[in-house]
């Protein structure tokens, strides 16, 4: 047991304090949007507050994440992958959810909560197509109208996706504009919500945005966690010595990481797209080699040039593709609770393979990065238990797979 | 009070001091800076003036720009081809001050290049360049603290939006921390967009200036002369951008680049915006 005082100061951070009234994760996070949204925006934070202690509101979401989600989901004890890489590995098994990917369970929250402030439009970013298919999927559900911003690049790499979106009834507005991805489908929803911000409610995908989306993403997130840490305490009698998450905006990866966060004893390890490797330049691993600056309403790390422009990201993963980082993220690396690593395009890639030839599991091209960093992890140091958080299914990226061997379905 | 509030370098407050005398509301068109490109800003700026802009609002080129609608992004796109940065911009703004003494300028950008710059280094160079103002879009007062301070120290101005969803409680805070003008944003939308309805804004305007004592800019969906007169009947400051941009960019596209005729079809459009302001009270 660690008796050093520094150790002592450590465990007393009160992780669930953050963000403070202002939005803050120390430095990180905020709210930085034009006038026009603040008030929209002061609206969201005193409905938040109001309904994420309300027995109600809880009651219809922990209901619907069982009954229509289908939560909770297993944690699987993948053997043969255990034996190939060298470590125990756990996978939490998020690709099992409705619409096959983390995205859902917060895609519900926003939506349960746009309901009860009777907003009638549901507007919502996307860029593999997962968190639109989950926003889809709800706003069909709810009978609630719903666009969805995609990047005009992002929507030929995904193209079964955003068929799925159309036929939930969705429309998808192809984005033009800047790098033609993620980040330019967060501008037009944003502009689309100032423009409208009397009747719609932006569902916005990841643990990123002004104040108070860091925190109420993470809230809805965070029962991956509380699920898995329990599930492992039930079925090994300890928790995982390492806990590893891709990182994009960085959802899921809070979502796991959050009920660890006070274990001084489990390693937390993010996992970004190191595209082409970090010495390229052609990646998307701001906290990896971005450094601190504002975008899309919240500080924290991005990519960017000396003159503060944003600068185009590479991930072979379209849901990765993304200059910035959720402000927890950026919190977590600077006080060095969790780490972050870039994992290539390639490693993700074999990852991929190694999953499905072991367990007959096909990731999400986003996943197989954090079963890659789980490799490395065990490389480094063997037979350690690790539990990686499976995030997504990897159906979408069929085509993209594909495309790589050089083989036209 | 206000004498504390307006800062003592900036151009504006005796700008806004003389109008009011004059019975006029200011002509302030914008352009994005570095569209098409940064020797063109500068002989704009100065058509701009010709034409009879009282102020120019000078747009730093940035990624991206999630308050501008479709006609200012793409100048911001096209600006970022041409290499302009924040540093650029201001270099631009010392070689219009070799000309022009007078004119106030503002600066119109977002905040990620001015971290990127460092506040103080910013802020140092504007007021050495001669800036009067910065507008930083993304930067709610409540954020503003670091940059309004760094621009207080040598007298810039911090100018801050108000929008038609600001209720008053807002407002007063929000002009508590401004200084120069205050730049209402006339509707909910994009800079662009063009469902402005004059016929309201007089009433938002008074309702604005129940809190609120500097000056009261408005900007969004003016397009023409007779918008321009109309919102220059009740505000003290007519802020033209989406329109002027567009201009330039379809004159340019078609004659190669801006040219004198592009410039004189500036000065023109200027001028009638600004007679249009000018018969405005009478």
């Amino acid at each position: 047991m660690p008796e050093s005082n520094d150790m002592a100061t450590e465990t007393t951070i009160d992780y669930a304090s953050f963000p403070d009234v202002r939005g803050r994760f120390g430095d990180y996070g905020g709210r930085y949007v034009a006038e026009t949204l603040m008030e929209p925006i002061e609206e969201l934070t005193a409905a938040y507050q109001r309904y994420r202690n309300d027995p109600d509101f809880l009651e219809e979401f922990q209901g619907d994440l069982r009954d229509y989600v289908g939560r909770p989901t297993a944690l699987y004890h993948a053997k043969r992958l255990s034996e190939f890489y060298g470590a125990e590995i756990w996978l939490k098994r998020e690709d099992l959810n409705h619409t096959g990917a983390h995205k859902i369970n917060n895609a519900l929250g926003q939506a349960l909560l746009a309901k009860r402030m009777g907003k009638t439009r549901i507007i919502a970013e996307t860029g593999a197509g997962q968190h639109g298919v989950a926003t889809a999927t709800v706003a069909a559900r709810l009978g609630i109208e719903c666009v969805v911003y995609m990047g005009a690049d992002d929507i030929q790499r995904q193209a079964p996706n955003v068929f799925r979106m159309r036929l939930l009834g969705a429309t998808v507005v192809p984005v033009d504009s800047g790098t033609r991805t993620l980040k330019d489908a967060l501008n037009e929803a944003m502009r689309d919500w100032v423009t409208n911000v009397d009747d719609t409610f932006y569902i916005i995908g990841t643990v990123a945005g002004p104040h108070p989306y860091p925190q109420m993403v993470r809230d809805f997130q965070s029962v991956i966690g509380r699920e898995a840490r329990a599930q492992m305490l039930e079925r090994t009698g300890v928790l995982p010595d390492q806990v590893a998450a891709c990182v994009g905006g960085g959802s899921n990866a809070i979502g796991i990481f959050h009920a660890f966060l006070g274990d001084d004893g489990v390693e937390l390890h993010g996992s970004e797209a190191g595209g082409d490797g970090v010495e390229t330049g052609r990646h998307a691993a701001p906290l990896t080699a971005g450094r601190p600056g504002v975008l899309h309403g919240n500080r924290t790390y991005l990519m960017e040039d000396e003159n503060g422009q944003i600068i185009g990201t590479h991930s072979i993963s379209a849901g990765l593709d993304y200059p910035g980082v959720g402000p927890e993220h950026a919190w977590l690396k600077d006080i060095g609770r969790v780490s972050y690593a870039a994992i290539t395009d390639e490693q993700a890639m074999a990852a991929f393979h190694d999953l499905m030839r072991c367990e007959g599991i096909i990731p999400a091209i986003e996943s197989a990065h954090a079963i890659a960093h789980a490799r490395l992890l065990a490389e480094a140091r063997g037979g350690q238990r690790i539990l990686v958080n499976l995030s997504g299914r990897g159906d979408k990226d069929i085509n993209t797979v594909a495309k790589l061997e050089g083989i036209e379905l | 009070m206000s004498d504390t509030r307006h800062a003592s370098g900036s151009r504006l407050a005796p700008l806004f001091q003389r109008l009011s005398i004059e019975n006029r509301a200011a002509l302030i068109p914008y352009i994005t800076a570095g569209d098409p490109s940064a020797a063109a800003t500068l002989d704009l700026m100065h058509a701009l003036v010709e034409g009879g802009a009282d102020a120019i609002e000078v747009g730093v080129p940035f990624s991206d720009p999630m308050a501008d609608g479709p006609v200012i992004q793409a100048a911001h796109e096209r600006a970022l081809r041409s290499g302009l940065g924040l540093r650029g911009v201001l270099d631009l703004v010392a070689e219009f001050r070799n000309r022009d003494a007078q004119t106030p300028v503002i600066l119109m950008g977002y905040q990620n290049p001015i971290e990127a710059m460092g506040v103080a280094d910013f802020a140092a160079r504007a007021a050495e360049v001669g800036v009067d103002g910065v507008l930083t879009v993304d930067l709610p007062p409540e954020e503003a603290d670091e940059l309004s301070a760094a621009l207080r120290a040598p007298g810039l101005d911090s100018i801050f939006l108000l929008a038609p969803t600001t209720r008053a409680e807002r407002t007063q805070a929000v002009a508590s921390r401004a200084s120069g003008f205050i730049y209402y944003v006339s509707l909910k939308g994009v800079t662009g967009a063009s469902n402005l309805d004059t016929d309201a804004l007089g009433d938002q305007l008074d309702r604005i200036r129940e809190t609120c004592e500097l000056p009261v800019g408005v900007g969004f969906g003016i397009r023409d002369a007779d918008t321009a007169a109309r919102v220059g009947a009740v505000a003290d400051a007519v802020i033209v951008g989406s329109a002027i941009v567009r201009l330039i960019h379809e004159r340019a596209e078609a004659a190669g680049g801006v040219d004198a005729t592009v410039l004189g079809e500036v000065r023109d459009y200027v001028a009638t915006m600004r007679q249009g302001i000018a018969s405005a009270r009478a």
